[in-house]
Parts: C-alpha cells; structure tokens; sequence
C-alpha cells in the first residue's frame, strides 16, 4: 500500500482568468458605453474640428468636430451585437449540421460536407463582400455573411466530435434505453461535443468582429453617421497625409484591443478545458 | 503519384463547379436591377424591358445559367459599367499587382514565421517562446487596414521614409515594359535600377501589413510542426550520433516539420487574399480588390462578381500547387 502524501490546497486562479477581467471591461463598455460617453456621438460643431486629444475631448474630434471618445465607446456596443449576431447564428446551424453529419452519415453526411466545401473554397473575406454585395448593403445583411462565412468551423467540429462518441457505451445504452434520436442528440451527445465548440466560438467572436469591421471598412454595411469602429477608422484614413492620428488611432485601439481580448479569453478557455495543455 | 495527382486534380474540377454555382447565384440576389441600370435615368418602361429583354434577364434561372456558363466558356465576364472596358480585361490588367503584394507578403511572412516558430520549438517556454506567442496574438488580433495606417503614419508621416500611399511606383516614374507585369522583376529585366527602387520603396509598407498577418499562423503552425519532429525518435538517433546540431535540426526536424507547415499555409492564402483588398484600399494600390471596392461602392455588379470569381480560382490554384508540393515531398501523401 503505497502512502497517500498530504494533499496542499493550492489556490490558484485558473489559467485566463487575466483576460476575463479584460472581457468583463468590454462588456462593461459594450454594455453602459453610451451612458459613459461624455459628448453626444452625433453631435456636430464646425468650431471644434479636428482637434488633437485634450482635456475636453480626450481622443480629440473628428472633421465634424464630434468627440471621439464618446464615438468609440458608443460604437462598442454595435460592433460586438454585430459580432455576437453572427457567432450565435453560423454556432447554432454549424453545430446542428455538424452533429446531422457526425451521427446520421450517409447523404446528409455528405450534402453537408459539399455546402461546407463550397464556403471553403472562397477566400472567406471575398466570400462575405460578395454576398454583401448580392443580398444588399445592410446591417443584417453583414451579420449574414459573418455567420455563412462561419458555418464550416462549426460544422467540422461538431461532426469530428460527434463521430469519435456516436458508438461510445454512453451512447449506446442511452439509446438502449430507448431515447428518441433527438433526445439522444439533445441530452447525451451534445453536452459531450459541447466544450469545443464553445472554444472554438469564443475564438471565433475576435474574427467576427475584424470581419464585420473590415466590410464597413471598405464601405458596406453601417452607414454613417452611425458610429462604428471600422467607419471610424476608414473615415481617418483620409488624414494620414496631414498627419491627424487620433482620427483613425482611438477607433482602431479599441477594434484591435477587443480583438485582442476574445482570442486571448479563447485561448484561455481551450487551455483550461483541455488538461492536456495545462501544465 | 500520377494517379494521385490526377484524383486531385478531378477534385478541383468539382471545387471550381461549386465556385460558379455560388458565383452565379450571388450575381443573381444582387439589389440593384441591372436593367433599371444600363437603361438609364429616364428609362422607360419600356426601355427597361427592352434592355431586360437584351441582357437576358426575362429568361428561367436555369436558361440563364446556361447563358452564364456560355459567356465563362468565352472568357466573358460582362462589362463594367465604370470602367467602360470588359471585366476580364479590367481584371487581368489589375491582377499582377495584387499577386506582386500577396507574394512579397508571403515570402516576408515565411522569411519571419518559419525562424520564429524554429526558435520557439527549440526552447519552449523559453522568453523568445514567449514573445513569439504574444506578438503572434496581437498580429492576429490587428486589422489590417488599422496595421498599414499606423506604419504609414510612422515610414511616411513621421520618418518620411516611405512614399505616399498612392500606388505602385512615382507619379513622375514610368512603368517598366511589360514583361510579368510584376514590377519588381519588370524592372530588373530591363535593368531600371531607378525604377525598381521606387518599386520597392512603393511595395514594402502594404506587403509588411500583409505579411505581419500572416506572420502568426505560420509561426504557429511551425512551432506545433517543429515539436512533434524534435520529439520524435529518429531526432533523438541524431542527436546521440551525435551528427551537428545544426544538421539534425535543419535537415532533419525540420525537413519532416515541413508538410504540416505547408498544408497550413493553404489556409494562410485564405487570409491573405482577404486581407488584400483592405491593404490595397488603404495604399490606393491599383490591383483586382481596389478595383472591386470601387464597382461595389457605384453598384457596378459585373466586375465584383468577376472578382469574386477570379478570387476563388486563385485560392483553388495556390491550394493546389501546395497539395502537389505536398505530394511531391511526402511519399506517403503520393502512395495513398
């Protein structure tokens, strides 16, 4: 009998928990950024335009003399419903056509598999404009071709996840038991294949995000004078050749850093759920 | 090999038909009626039936999916209503100048990634690990467009090192005779030395944006590929040899890391041709994505989905040529 040494209770904060702070500051802004918004974001004042970051208006303002600050912090909020809009979407149908594919195999198997490889076989940032372009220049329509372009992360996924446990003893005498397939795929499957793909979402958001900011970018989507982060920035890039910064700097910090954060938190996750990566 | 080689090549066709399919189903969805359009501000009704009529619009789906196979068979992908020209004519005349950027991008981006990640399978957990990780999630987690306006604002404004953002060489530099259409080796090929430093200086801001992309999941990609081959017993054989270091992890580790870093560069061109359009919007650089964003932006639908298609048969070409690298080193990917 081998003797059992004195377990230490080590308190430890989990891996990650550092850029869940961060999260929760984004959120925190996502969530109250119009309350904290010093100025009105559409308020327009010809006297005060363009100018550099001060005391009044700390990431100055812009050619119309509306105040920074108070643009980037009320542009959180649509920029990440943006992003959440179409991860929540190309979530819920990837995994649903994923774990199709994983458990009934046969044609929808492979049906599946050939819608998931025709949006595979664009460039997907192509792919989003043009669907942009072919369904119409809006919001929704932006939140659309994020998911689509989506879709295939999630499919895969679910059906790698889904095909190791679809004959897993669990599985089995579940279904001995004799749940229905769909309360089998509900209760017994899903909460298993769960864990990944929540990974794989959270890391997804920080792409949503760069891909619904690059589309506004380059024109599509948002109009203005709405604020949003990738308007923002194209709208300062007509300055870089009089030197304006704050123009583009503050709205493209603020795209960058919550970026930053959703891939950070992601990683933090998948080191957390996976014990083979935790050291 | 032949076999394989072929297998895959019958694969691309089936890719390339699902590309026109989704090609032409986009065209079709598009907002702005075409007719409305070409028939012009005072069209009348019956103009714009006359024009429907003439663009082949008051035919079924399938019909006109047959008149769209046609007119790609031709090499006809419509006219742009901006430009005055054909599409394809449009296009190719922009194409080298995108493929000039995503190539130097990629080149920069592996001369950077593949060391890195070298580096930080050699000492994992080491600060250099550590730095190429951090500096990997930020890259990843930078816009492009945000990345090329900050180097902009610091080569051009600041420093004044680099030209301004208005193409791909001087207002007052010509062009060199067209060879490849890429300027770097145009310009090497008719021995303007004058020329192809402008090129060059013109060139090095948007394909560092790009590159700094790319940078990350290669450096990745090779540091997952590197540990595997360093950890696996024929390096250990090397190593107790002992034959060089520098031998055993060059030749030997990195030779075998090879093939996965390869396969993942395939997604790497996925990213890159995406992030192009928005480098080239940012340095006014005058290829196929400057040129789709302006067709978008005056609801110009011929030439965007032209665009979109010669996008998707680049991406299936550099995803091919690295499957058949892939075959062409790995004995195993051939015998299967």
């Amino acid at each position: 009998m081998t003797t059992v040494a004195p377990t230490t209770v080590k308190l430890r904060l989990p891996p990650g928990s550092g850029s869940l702070i961060l999260l929760a500051i984004v959120a925190v802004a996502a969530a109250a950024g119009p309350r904290l918004a010093p100025y009105d974001p559409l308020a327009t004042s010809v006297s005060a335009a363009l100018q550099p970051p001060s005391a009044s208006h700390w990431f100055g303002t812009d050619a119309l003399g509306r105040d920074i600050l108070s643009r980037v912090l009320t542009a959180a909020r649509l920029d990440l419903a943006i992003a959440a809009a179409a991860v929540g979407l190309s979530f819920g149908i990837g995994t649903a056509a994923g774990i199709t594919a994983g458990y009934a195999g046969g044609w929808s198997d492979r049906l599946i598999g050939h819608v998931t490889d025709m949006i595979m076989a664009f460039p997907l940032f192509v792919l989003a404009m043009g669907i942009v372009a072919a369904a119409g220049d809006t919001v929704a329509n932006i939140v659309y071709a994020t998911a689509i372009i989506n879709i295939p992360t999630y499919v895969r996924v679910g059906r790698a996840e889904v095909l190791i446990r679809r004959d897993a003893p669990f599985v089995q005498s579940a279904r001995l038991a004799g749940n229905g397939t769909f309360r089998l795929l509900l209760a017994h499957v899903f909460p298993n294949v769960l864990p990944p793909l929540v990974v794989q979402a959270s890391l997804n958001m920080g792409y949503a995000i760069l891909n619904a900011a690059g589309l506004s970018f380059i024109g599509l989507g948002v109009r203005p004078p709405t604020p949003e982060w990738g308007i923002m920035v194209a709208d300062g890039a007509s300055y870089i050749v009089s030197g304006e910064w704050w123009v583009w700097l503050f709205p493209g910090l603020a795209l960058a850093g919550t970026v930053f954060v959703f891939n950070l938190a992601g990683d933090g996750l998948r080191d957390f759920l996976d014990p083979h990566r935790r050291h | 090999m032949g076999r394989v080689i072929a297998s895959r090549l019958v694969g691309v066709l089936g890719v390339l038909a699902s590309v026109i399919v989704v090609t032409f189903f986009l065209t079709r969805a598009l907002p702005a009626d075409p007719a409305v359009y070409f028939a012009g501000m005072g069209g009348t009704q019956a103009a714009i039936e006359a024009m429907r009529a003439k663009l082949g619009l008051d035919h079924s789906l399938i019909v006109q999916f047959g008149f769209y196979l046609r007119d790609l068979a031709h090499g006809n992908l419509g006219m742009s209503l901006t430009t005055g020209h054909s599409v394809l004519s449009d296009l190719m005349a922009r194409l080298p100048a995108s493929f000039e950027l995503t190539i130097v991008a990629l080149l920069l981006a592996l001369a950077v990634g593949l060391p890195a990640g070298i580096g930080a399978a050699l000492r994992p957990d080491s600060w250099f690990d550590h730095l190429v990780r951090v500096l990997g999630t930020a890259g990843v987690a930078m816009p492009t467009f945000f990345t090329g306006l900050l180097l902009l604002h610091v080569f051009y404004f600041d420093l004044a090192w680099a030209p301004p953002p208005l193409g791909r060489i001087g207002a007052f530099i010509a062009p060199p005779p067209h060879v490849t259409g890429f300027y770097l080796i145009d310009s090497l090929l008719a021995g303007q030395v004058q020329t192809l430093i402008d090129a060059v200086r013109h060139i090095a801001l948007p394909a560092l944006t790009l590159a700094l992309f790319a940078v990350a999941p290669i450096a990745r990609a090779t540091r997952a590929a590197m540990l595997d081959a360093l950890a696996s017993d024929f390096i250990r054989t090397a190593r107790v040899i002992p034959l060089s270091s520098f031998r055993t992890i060059v030749v030997y580790a990195f030779g075998n890391a090879l093939l996965p870093v390869l396969t993942s560069v395939g997604m790497v061109f996925s990213f890159l041709l995406g992030a192009n359009v928005l480098v080239e919007k940012v340095f006014a650089w005058p290829g196929i994505g400057t040129y789709a964003i302006n067709a978008l932006i005056a609801a110009d639908y011929a030439p965007v989905q032209g665009f979109v298609l010669v996008m998707a048969v680049l991406y299936i070409g550099l995803n091919l040529a690295v499957d058949l690298a892939v075959i062409a080193t790995d004995p195993r990917a051939a015998a299967t």
